[in-house]
């Protein structure tokens, strides 16, 4: 993937066939500690110890076109390589949690990207799961729950054009106000 | 800077246009599907699936209901979109991009003319 966003967007698309009701992604950017973390969390499905285990072998998957599964595998793959770490926690009809981390000034670090994009494609996808997009930087933080954005809207749902380019401005002006998203 | 509170203005405007969908639906809708697995977003599919939006909206396509789906099956041509028209008939377009996207909006969900060099039937020549 060229950008950790893409990662969260991959992620996050996995919480969705969870049948999760609320996915909780969390971005975490500190040049003064030298990390970037990710922290995915649902209240999906859920998966068991034997599954849990076997997940970040490119290996297994749950997708029936295929027998392989990049996206697990895939973030790994880019924490542990740049001196990050990777984890992954479940339990069945509780939902998941996915953290991976990336030490910032790591060569081989991906830019985190457009987060905003990824955000908005999933709302834009699910309008009916609750997002908490949470995005921390050494400048301040910013704080995303659809759950306030619905209330304003009412019966429009989320997923409206006019609606989705106005949510991109919004948390693009913000992430620009805590200097989030630029590394 | 922006603030939640502006989405009531996009509510009170909105509110007519989604009666006016209610009232031209099912029959005439056009679908666009974008396939949104890991290797259509590692292909490129999040920039195209954005651009759709955002033509459409530009454009005030009100018969066109872009979605996503998970893997479609041939990965080495992602992104792929497909385009369903309401009679049933389907398009399949190949390693799609955001100008690609411009040019099939104009084309195929405006004017009703596929845009044969980017379908999956032109792929491999």
């Amino acid at each position: 993937m060229k950008e950790l966003s893409l990662n969260i967007l991959d992620i996050a698309n996995n919480s969705v066939k969870a049948k999760a009701g609320v996915i909780e992604i969390d971005v975490s950017e500190s040049e003064n500690a030298d990390i970037v973390s990710i922290d995915i969390t649902d209240d999906g499905c859920g998966m068991d110890e034997h599954m849990l285990a076997k997940v970040t072998d490119p290996f297994v998957t749950t997708r029936t076109t295929r027998k392989v599964g990049l996206g697990i595998p895939l973030l790994r793959q880019q924490a542990i390589d740049t001196d990050g770490h990777f984890k992954i926690s479940s339990q069945p009809g509780k939902g998941t949690k996915v953290h991976a981390d990336f030490r910032l000034t790591h060569l081989d670090r991906p830019p985190i990207g457009d987060v905003a994009s990824t955000v908005v494609s999933l709302i834009f996808a699910s309008p009916d799961i609750r997002f908490l997009y949470k995005h921390k930087t050494d400048k301040g933080e910013f704080m995303l729950d659809t759950q306030e954005v619905k209330e304003q809207l009412g019966d429009i749902p989320l997923n409206e054009p006019e609606v989705i380019t106005w949510l991109t401005e919004y948390i693009n002006e913000n992430l620009q106000s805590i200097e989030g998203g630029k590394i | 800077m922006k603030s939640l509170e502006e989405l009531r203005a996009i509510k009170a405007k909105m509110q007519n246009n989604v009666q006016l969908r209610g009232v031209e639906d099912a029959d005439s809708v056009i679908r666009v599907v974008v396939g949104m697995a890991t290797c259509g977003i590692a292909a490129g599919a999040r920039p195209v699936l954005n651009k759709f939006i955002e033509e459409v909206q530009n454009r005030g396509l009100k018969n066109v209901l872009v979605t996503q789906t998970g893997c479609i099956g041939v990965c080495r041509l992602e992104p792929i979109v497909e385009i369903i028209t309401p009679t049933g008939e389907k398009t399949t377009y190949v390693k799609m991009n955001a100008d690609k996207v411009s040019k099939v909006v104009h084309e195929h969900l405006v004017n009703n003319r596929v845009v044969e060099e980017y379908t999956i039937g032109n792929a491999d020549k």
